[in-house]
């Protein structure tokens, strides 16, 4: 049950991914991608992440994806235009060609690497009830990461400033 | 069928950081480059959580909950930066945007 759960969210998430780089209207790639963290979120409940996987749809594809959305709308710039002829040297063929083999590079070596690491530990931990627990987060946020969600309000702060400030139109 | 381990978690994201990668390389879309970047972020906040999941350890939750804090700050101040670029340059192409001047 739970690998084939993980197959089909695996598979939705990749093909999402994928179809958000690979289609030219933004509106779409921000609805494809909002389904791949749906799937994300599914992942999550099969790893016994029930907290993890509802702030995922309510921060990421609640908050975060509207914003998103927001912009597209009030920016309306529905496809990509050509690139001019003087600047064609990255995002030309060649370079298109270049960058899409750059990450399929990319991928076999993070496949490499992270494959490695998993080998040493992957029988070990079937702990899933202490790991699912929304108590054990809420005091290991508020205990031993007090710090950084102290850090993270006053970040979230300068965010806020900084997004008024950068978005507000000039009184000239 | 093979049980699942964390060596599938780990793949799959691999190969969505991947995906993202290519999104920043490839996209002439500063909006995109920016979805590309949430996609990024997402791999990462899988391997926590699968990583913190075999290790029977509650730190990888905690951890992508604040990955996802620095995105939510990331995603605003970025595109707050594009509004003020598409003021400037009416144009959503990373190209228009190579000199540090208007």
């Amino acid at each position: 049950m739970d690998v084939l759960a993980f197959y089909a969210f695996a598979g939705i998430a990749v093909i999402a991914s994928l179809l958000v780089v690979g289609q030219g209207n933004p509106m779409h790639s921000v609805m494809l991608l909002i389904v791949s963290f749906g799937a994300l979120a599914g992942l999550y409940v099969v790893l016994d992440a029930p907290f993890t996987a509802v702030t995922q749809i309510i921060v990421y594809a609640g908050a975060i994806m509207v914003l998103f959305l927001f912009v597209v709308m009030l920016l309306n710039v529905p496809r990509e235009e050509p690139a001019p002829a003087g600047v064609a040297t990255l995002l030309g063929p060649t370079g298109m060609r270049i960058g899409a083999v750059l990450s399929v590079l990319l991928a076999g070596e993070l496949l490499w690497a992270l494959l490695r690491i998993g080998f040493g530990w992957a029988s070990r931990g079937e702990t899933a009830a202490s790991v699912s627990s929304v108590a054990l987060i809420g005091s290991g946020i508020f205990t031993r990461h007090a710090f950084a969600f102290e850090a993270t309000s006053v970040l979230i702060l300068v965010a806020m400033i900084g997004a008024v400030v950068l978005a507000r139109r000039e009184h000239s | 069928m093979v049980p699942l381990t964390v060596n599938h978690y780990l793949a799959l994201s691999g190969v969505l950081f991947a995906i993202g990668t290519a999104g920043v390389f490839l996209r002439r879309n500063l909006i995109t480059v920016l979805l590309s970047i949430e996609i990024m972020l997402n791999a990462v906040n899988l391997t926590f959580v699968a990583v913190g999941r075999y290790r029977g350890s509650v730190d990888g939750q905690i951890i992508t909950f604040f990955v996802m804090t620095v995105a939510a700050a990331e995603a605003a101040v970025g595109l707050a930066l594009i509004i003020a670029l598409f003021r400037h340059r009416e144009t959503l192409s990373p190209d228009a945007f190579t000199a540090l001047k208007w």
